[in-house]
């Protein structure tokens, strides 16, 4: 009995403190709302199977408890029923894949007016490039690193010069402008991580991943790295701020270009080591 | 279907087809309890190592939850430490204590037992195989003893992070870690392909494949699963080795390491994760199939009822193994791999869960009009199932390739693994510990001391677990040293991270009573007899308890019947051990 009702409070307790606990997901900022509504309905779905199986084996428990002179039936098995719970299970599972499916379409459809973002991750900070007016981003390699061009830019290709270079400081984002963000790391493995966009994906040096997303509400939200990168990994954080366009159109004219970060470093150059 | 030679009166079996041969018998102290050849004594050898580094890892969790449960009090704890915390316990918890105790341990001790062997069919390969595991293991514990101390990569290991500066244990702790992991493959492989053989040679007479337990379909299938996954780990670990040592490039492109350009170059660091899951999702079901298999036979034996659907069991045990070879990658979903492989994976990973649920079903429908006794390993087979369900479902939320997409990466992963492989598989093998220590020992474990084990350990690691899940769905990452400075978490949050930690230190604590029970019942627990689970399979038929060398005496048994012979209708007593002939049931 005390067996029987300590197992039925495990399975109530947990739906209680899924409904009743503070503890749930922050409010989004993007347009992944639907990866939202598959999370609510696997919930559903296998909230009731726990539910379903642990209220019923607590049952079994209670009612067929050993009992002086009791004995089991014996029934090796029963296909009909077997084949029931088979096809229900499969339903259940269909039920959750489809919806997952679905929008994991969308998740890597990538709308063909989005913006190019690139967010380049090194052990253990965030950089950021965005295409100047000509609306593209230049090429890349690692190979071109250096003090002056920490992000690789390729200084030989003119679409390049006017990409916009942001280090060590926020990413601002426009407000309901679909966003392609390009990734790519210089050394380990990163994730660019912001909870309240709900997308992630890793940052795999030697190749540029990417992922798609719409903001959809203004605020500043902190950037995670989500893939373990060496010991700075819980240090390796940022901010993104999604703000009216009017207002990003504004910061973005103040933000250096490649090409200015390129001509000053040349100017610093000649001036402070003038040559012999 | 009861697979009973009934109706064959006089049914005469076989003659053996193999004659005896005799055993190398130990002669001297050192043969029989060191180098010794005994399938029975390795097991035991193999479990007492691997439960000897488990506690190591225990008490490492218990570090790791210090900082996360109280950050900044314990300063001794940083954030290298924390790294390297993270990766030894989840390497000794994966593959040197659960995948060892399961094979190396459960399988040593019960596959000869069960199928009516005298030992396992290479003795001397045998023996070899626990003194390499023992090897395997003082080099991974040697890497504790080095200036910088063992590798922090996290168990994945993933390069290039692995082998380069920035982290822990970048020197020695990382090639201690692979060459260990080399060894353990070695050393398993020659256990393994001892117990598939002695599965497929080894069995008596009339143990066809469809009467045996389901303890021995589950190990022999997590066998099978070992010996054709461990080999992709092992490539992976030489190849990351030779990139580390000698400079090689298989997992490492061009790169740029702490402002230095290095040699590397044209190498893939996704290749790596396809190398490690293609070992690392078999794994899951090295651990988890044993288990499956031993709850079956706990659950039938203390419900005193035959294992529902027995056919059904068997090939989702054989569904689940072949379909584990193909979801490896729903671990990769945001590694940056092609996109379009979501699908497939997605599709495989959620068709597994329907042979999974319908063994959950049929356990649960065994204790359905059965005769439940709820003595320990009842108790934790039932525990097993309430853990393993919810582990198990929260496994549809991370292979349901974009669900995964929030939830990768974070806490609510640490709490699914840890309640599907972690909690549930513990679960039954304590059961199994209490079920077979009467057999192992010749004595009872004490009951009180159980129970108190019991309901500390389960509704402990229940408290744990469940509502870590809550701390990944917030957004908090896992292998996260510092989780302060995060505004999207309530402060609420670090109360549960603390509550988290008090849980783990309780449960912790709570398994000296279960060790001081293992030693003290040795000497003082209950005499058991030969059979005191009234059950029926062949390891609780052996003239002598604890078993001798060679299992059985003059003779081999001969089996007549399946393995779940409980209240058969007609039978005087409840059980029918698998090597009564018919026709002694009928004059009984």
């Amino acid at each position: 009995m005390g067996v029987a009702l300590v197992f039925v409070l495990v399975a109530v307790g947990s739906v209680l403190f899924h409904v009743f606990s503070p503890w749930w997901w922050t409010p989004i900022a993007s347009n992944w709302g639907s990866i939202d509504d598959t999370i609510i309905i696997t919930f559903w779905i296998t909230g009731i199977a726990f539910t379903g199986v642990v209220v019923f084996l607590s049952y079994c428990v209670f009612r067929f408890r050993h009992r002086k002179d009791a004995r089991a039936e014996y029934e090796p098995e029963n296909k009909k029923l077997e084949g029931w719970l088979t096809i229900g299970t499969a339903l259940g599972v269909a039920a959750m894949l489809a919806p997952g499916l679905y929008v994991w379409h969308q998740f890597i459809s990538v709308p063909k007016d989005a913006t190019d973002v690139e967010v380049i991750g090194r052990q253990w900070q965030w950089s950021y490039r965005l295409p100047g007016k000509d609306g593209k981003l230049g090429k890349s390699d690692v190979k071109n690193i250096s003090t002056d061009n920490p992000l690789g830019v390729d200084p030989n290709d003119s679409a390049g010069q006017d990409d916009i270079i942001i280090e060590s400081d926020d990413l601002h984002l426009p407000i309901g402008k679909p966003i392609k963000v390009l990734l790519r790391s210089i050394d380990v493995l990163h994730d660019f991580y912001v909870p309240e966009f709900r997308a992630k994906m890793d940052m795999i040096p030697g190749i540029v991943t990417y992922y798609w997303l719409t903001p959809t509400r203004t605020g500043t939200f902190d950037v995670l790295c989500a893939e373990l990168c060496g010991v700075g990994h819980s240090q390796m954080r940022g901010r993104v701020v999604v703000e009216e366009q009017e207002k990003n159109q504004a910061w973005l004219e103040q933000q250096p270009t490649f090409a200015q970060i390129s001509a000053r470093s040349k100017t610093a150059a000649a001036t402070g080591a003038p040559r012999p | 279907m009861a697979d009973v030679a009934l109706g064959k009166e006089n049914y005469v079996p076989p003659p053996a087809e193999v004659e005896d041969v005799e055993l190398p018998h130990a002669h001297s102290w050192w043969t029989r309890y060191v180098f010794c050849q005994d399938a029975k004594v390795i097991a035991i050898q193999y479990s007492l190592t691997a439960i000897a580094i488990g506690l190591v890892a225990l008490v490492l969790s218990w570090l790791m939850r210090l900082q996360l449960g109280f950050p900044g009090v314990f300063s001794f704890i940083d954030s290298s430490q924390y790294l390297q915390f993270i990766t030894m316990h989840g390497m000794i918890m994966v593959i040197y204590l659960l995948t060892a105790l399961f094979l190396g341990g459960f399988g040593n001790y019960l596959i000869p037992l069960m199928l009516g062997a005298r030992d396992m069919v290479f003795p001397f390969v045998n023996m070899l195989s626990y003194w390499i595991y023992l090897l395997a293991v003082l080099v991974l514990a040697a890497s504790f003893f080095l200036p910088e101390g063992p590798t922090g990569a996290g168990w994945t290991l993933y390069p290039p992070q692995a082998i380069l500066n920035g982290t822990p244990g970048q020197g020695g702790g990382i090639i201690l870690m692979l060459a260990s992991l080399a060894l353990f493959i070695i050393g398993f492989t020659m256990g393994g392909l001892n117990y598939v053989v002695t599965v497929l040679q080894g069995r008596c007479r009339g143990m066809t494949l469809m009467r045996m337990p389901l303890t021995v379909w589950g190990i022999f299938t997590a066998t099978v699963l070992a010996l054709l996954a461990f080999p992709a780990l092992f490539v992976g670990a030489v190849m990351l080795l030779l990139d580390r040592l000698l400079g090689t490039s298989f997992f490492m492109p061009t790169l740029i390491s702490m402002g230095e350009q290095l040699k590397y170059g044209g190498g893939s660091p996704i290749l790596f994760q396809h190398l490690f899951w293609f070992f690392g999702h078999p794994e899951v079901y090295i651990v988890a199939l044993p288990a499956f298999g031993v709850v079956s036979d706990l659950i039938a034996t203390h419900a005193r009822k035959n294992i529902f659907g027995y056919r059904m069991m068997v090939w989702a045990i054989v569904i689940i193994g072949a379909l584990s070879f193909v979801v490896l990658a729903h671990h990769m979903y945001v590694s940056g791999m092609n996109p379009y492989f979501g699908y497939f994976f997605a599709t495989t990973t959620l068709i597994i869960a329907v042979p999974t649920a319908i063994k959950v079903y049929n356990w649960v429908l065994t204790l359905w009009r059965g005769n439940i006794h709820l003595t320990l390993p009842m108790l934790f087979s039932l525990a097993f199932i309430v853990t393993f369900v919810n582990g198990g479902l929260t496994g549809l939320f991370l292979g349901n390739v974009s669900v995964d997409v929030p939830l990768s990466d974070t806490m609510f992963v640490v709490a699914h693994f840890h309640m599907v492989m972690g909690v549930a598989p513990i679960m039954v093998i304590f059961g199994a510990i209490y079920h077979w220590y009467p057999k192992i020992t010749g004595h009872m474990l004490n009951e009180t001391l159980g129970k108190i084990h019991f309901w500390i350990t389960f509704l402990g690691a229940y408290a744990i677990f469940f509502p870590m899940h809550y701390v990944g769905l917030m957004g908090i990452p896992r292998r996260y040293f510092d989780v302060s400075d995060m505004n999207f978490v309530p402060p609420s949050a670090h109360d549960l991270n603390a509550f988290i930690t008090v849980m783990a230190l309780i449960v912790g604590v709570a398994q000296i009573i279960f060790l001081f029970n293992l030693a003290w019942s040795l000497r003082y627990g209950k005499e058991a007899g030969g059979n005191p689970w009234r059950a029926t399979t062949l390891e609780w038929q052996t003239p002598e308890t604890p078993p001798g060398h060679g299992n059985w005496g003059k003779e081999l048994p001969v089996v007549y019947r399946w393995a779940y012979d409980y209240s058969v209708p007609g039978a005087k007593e409840d059980f029918i051990p698998q090597n009564v002939p018919p026709a002694a049931v009928r004059a009984a």
